[in-house]
C-alpha cells in the first residue's frame, strides 16, 4: 500500500457530514459499551473518551470548544456512570488542553501522547471518586484499564487522521478558512 | 506540529463573538455537568427515563450480536460432542451409579419434610418468575457494576425484583424501560444481600467489591470463622428475594469478613430469571373518607 494517495483535486465531503463525522466517531466510541459480554470488573478502555481527546489534540477545530458537554451526556447514558460524570470531566479535559495549548506551542506525537495521558487519568481517577465508593477494590483494575486506553492512543491517532484526511477538511486550521 | 493561531480572530466581529461564545459555552457545559453530577447523587433515580430510553435502543442490538455470537459458539461444542461422546457416556453412567442411592435417600427426606411441614402447618411462598430473558450488556467501561436486561416494563419487570440464573442469584433490577432493564449485579460496590449459611444457619451480609469477588461479613456475631468452602444462600430477610437461593461459596477461610465467589457467573449465552418481590411491601392504609 502506498503511503502517499493524497488527491487535492478528490470531491471533499459535504460541509454538514464532514462537521458530524467526528461528533459520530466520539459516539460509536461510547457506544462500544453495548458489547454482549457481561464484565465482572471494568475491562472495556473508554473508547469514546479515547476518541475525543484525540480529535481534540490532532485536529484541534475538528470539534467546537463547547462539544465536549453534550458527548459527555450521551457517554454518561450508555456507560452506567451517574449522569454529568463525563459531562464535567470531559469538559474539564477541553479547557486543560486549551490552558496547555497557550503555553506549548509546539507539539509533537509525544507531547500529545503525554497529554492525552494526563486527560484519560484524569478522567479515570475522577469517575472512579465521583461514582464508586472509597472501600470498593477496583483500584487495580481501573490502572489495568488506564493503561490499556493509554497504549490504544497512538491507534486511535492514525484511525483519527485517516478519518480527518477522507474527509477532507483541514482541521489544523479554523474552520471557514483554509488559508 | 505548527502552532495555530486561533486565537488572532481578525477583524471580523463575527468570527470574535462566536469563538467568544464557544469558550463561554465551554465553561457552562463544565458547570451544567457539576449541577446534573449533585442532582443524580441526591436523586440517582432523576435521570432513569432517559437512561432507559438509550438502552431501548441498544439493548436488542447487544441481544442480536449476542445471538450471533451463540450461534457461532455451536459449532465448536458439536464438534467437540461428537468427539467426546463415549468418555462423556461412560463419565455419566458412572456418575449416575453414584447418585442413584442419594437420590432414593432425598425422596424419603423430601417426604418427611412436606409431613413435618404440614404438621406445623407452615405456609409456604414459592417464587413466582416473572419473564425469561437474557442479559445482554454490561457497564464494562465502569466501576459500577450493572447488566442491561433484555426485557422490560412490557415484560411486567419492575425494579426491586429479583435476578437469578440457573446457579444463583445474580442481582436486582434498579431502573426499568419499556424493553430493557437495567440490573444491579452483585458484586457493585452497592450491592448488599442478606444470606445465612447452610450448614448451621448463621446469618451474614453479601456485599460487593467491584472486582468479581463478594465480601461476605458476619451480622451478629463477632469472632465468627468462615471457612472456605462455607456456602452461603438467601436467608428471605427485608422481604426482597426469596431464601434459599445460593449466592456465594467462602475461597479463603478467616474471621469476620472474608472473600466470596458468587455461584452465577453473569453471561450472556444463559438465562436470567426475574421473580417477583417475595414478600411485597404491604399497601398504603386506605385514607379515611372525609365526613361530608
Amino acid at each position: 500500500m502506498s503511503t502517499i494517495e493524497y488527491n487535492p483535486f478528490a470531491p471533499p465531503l459535504a460541509p454538514g457530514r464532514a462537521r458530524a463525522l467526528p461528533w459520530m466517531t466520539v459516539m460509536a466510541g461510547s457506544l462500544t459499551t453495548a458489547v454482549p459480554v457481561i464484565a465482572t470488573f471494568p475491562i472495556l478502555p473508554p473508547l469514546g473518551l479515547l476518541m475525543l481527546v484525540t480529535w481534540r489534540l490532532l485536529a484541534r477545530f475538528a470539534l467546537r470548544p463547547w462539544a465536549a458537554a453534550p458527548l459527555g451526556a450521551f457517554d454518561d447514558l450508555l456507560s452506567g456512570q451517574p449522569l454529568g460524570s463525563a459531562v464535567l470531566l470531559w469538559s474539564l479535559v477541553f479547557l486543560g488542553v486549551d490552558l496547555i495549548e497557550r503555553r506549548l506551542v509546539y507539539r509533537d506525537f509525544w507531547q500529545d501522547w503525554l497529554i492525552a495521558s494526563a486527560a484519560i487519568i484524569l478522567c479515570l481517577a475522577g469517575g472512579r471518586i465521583l461514582a464508586v465508593p472509597m472501600g470498593a477494590q477496583v483500584d487495580g483494575a481501573m490502572a489495568a484499564q488506564g493503561v490499556a486506553t493509554i497504549l490504544l492512543f497512538p491507534v486511535a491517532a492514525r484511525l483519527v487522521a485517516w478519518i480527518d484526511r477522507k474527509r477532507g477538511m483541514n482541521s489544523g486550521l479554523p474552520t471557514g478558512d483554509t488559508a | 506540529m505548527a502552532p495555530v493561531h486561533d486565537r488572532r480572530a481578525g477583524f471580523s466581529r463575527r468570527r470574535q463573538y462566536s469563538m467568544f461564545i464557544g469558550y463561554v459555552l465551554a465553561v457552562a457545559g463544565a458547570v451544567v455537568g457539576g449541577v446534573l453530577l449533585v442532582a443524580s447523587r441526591f436523586d440517582p433515580p432523576l435521570f432513569a427515563g432517559m437512561r432507559m430510553a438509550a438502552a431501548g435502543v441498544t439493548a436488542p442490538v447487544s441481544s442480536g450480536l449476542s445471538a450471533i455470537g451463540r450461534g457461532l459458539a455451536v459449532v465448536p461444542e458439536t464438534i467437540n460432542g461428537w468427539i467426546f461422546a463415549h468418555q462423556e457416556n461412560a463419565a455419566m453412567k458412572r456418575e449416575l451409579a453414584v447418585t442413584r442411592p442419594l437420590l432414593s435417600r432425598a425422596r424419603v427426606i423430601a417426604y418427611d419434610n412436606r409431613r413435618l411441614r404440614t404438621l406445623l402447618a407452615l405456609r409456604d411462598r414459592d417464587e413466582q418468575v416473572v419473564v425469561t430473558s437474557r442479559l445482554v450488556s454490561s457497564s464494562a467501561s465502569s466501576g459500577r457494576r450493572f447488566a442491561l436486561l433484555n426485557a422490560g416494563r412490557l415484560n411486567g419487570v419492575l425494579p426491586g425484583m429479583p435476578v437469578r440464573g440457573p446457579e444463583g442469584l445474580i442481582g436486582r433490577i434498579t431502573e426499568t424501560g419499556l424493553n430493557a432493564a437495567r440490573v444491579l449485579l452483585l458484586s457493585d460496590p452497592d450491592s448488599i444481600v442478606p444470606v445465612r449459611r447452610t450448614r448451621d444457619g448463621l446469618p451474614a451480609i453479601v456485599a460487593g467489591r467491584g472486582d468479581g469477588a463478594v465480601d461476605l461479613r458476619s451480622v451478629n456475631a463477632t469472632n465468627v470463622r468462615f471457612s472456605p468452602g462455607d456456602l452461603f444462600v438467601t436467608s428471605g430477610t427485608g422481604g426482597l428475594y426469596a431464601p434459599g437461593i445460593p449466592v456465594a461459596r467462602v475461597v479463603k477461610g478467616g474471621s469476620d469478613t472474608v472473600i466470596a465467589r458468587t455461584f452465577a457467573q453473569p453471561d450472556s449465552f444463559d438465562f436470567a430469571l426475574v421473580s417477583r418481590v417475595f414478600v411485597p411491601l404491604p399497601p398504603p392504609p386506605p385514607t379515611p373518607a372525609a365526613a361530608p
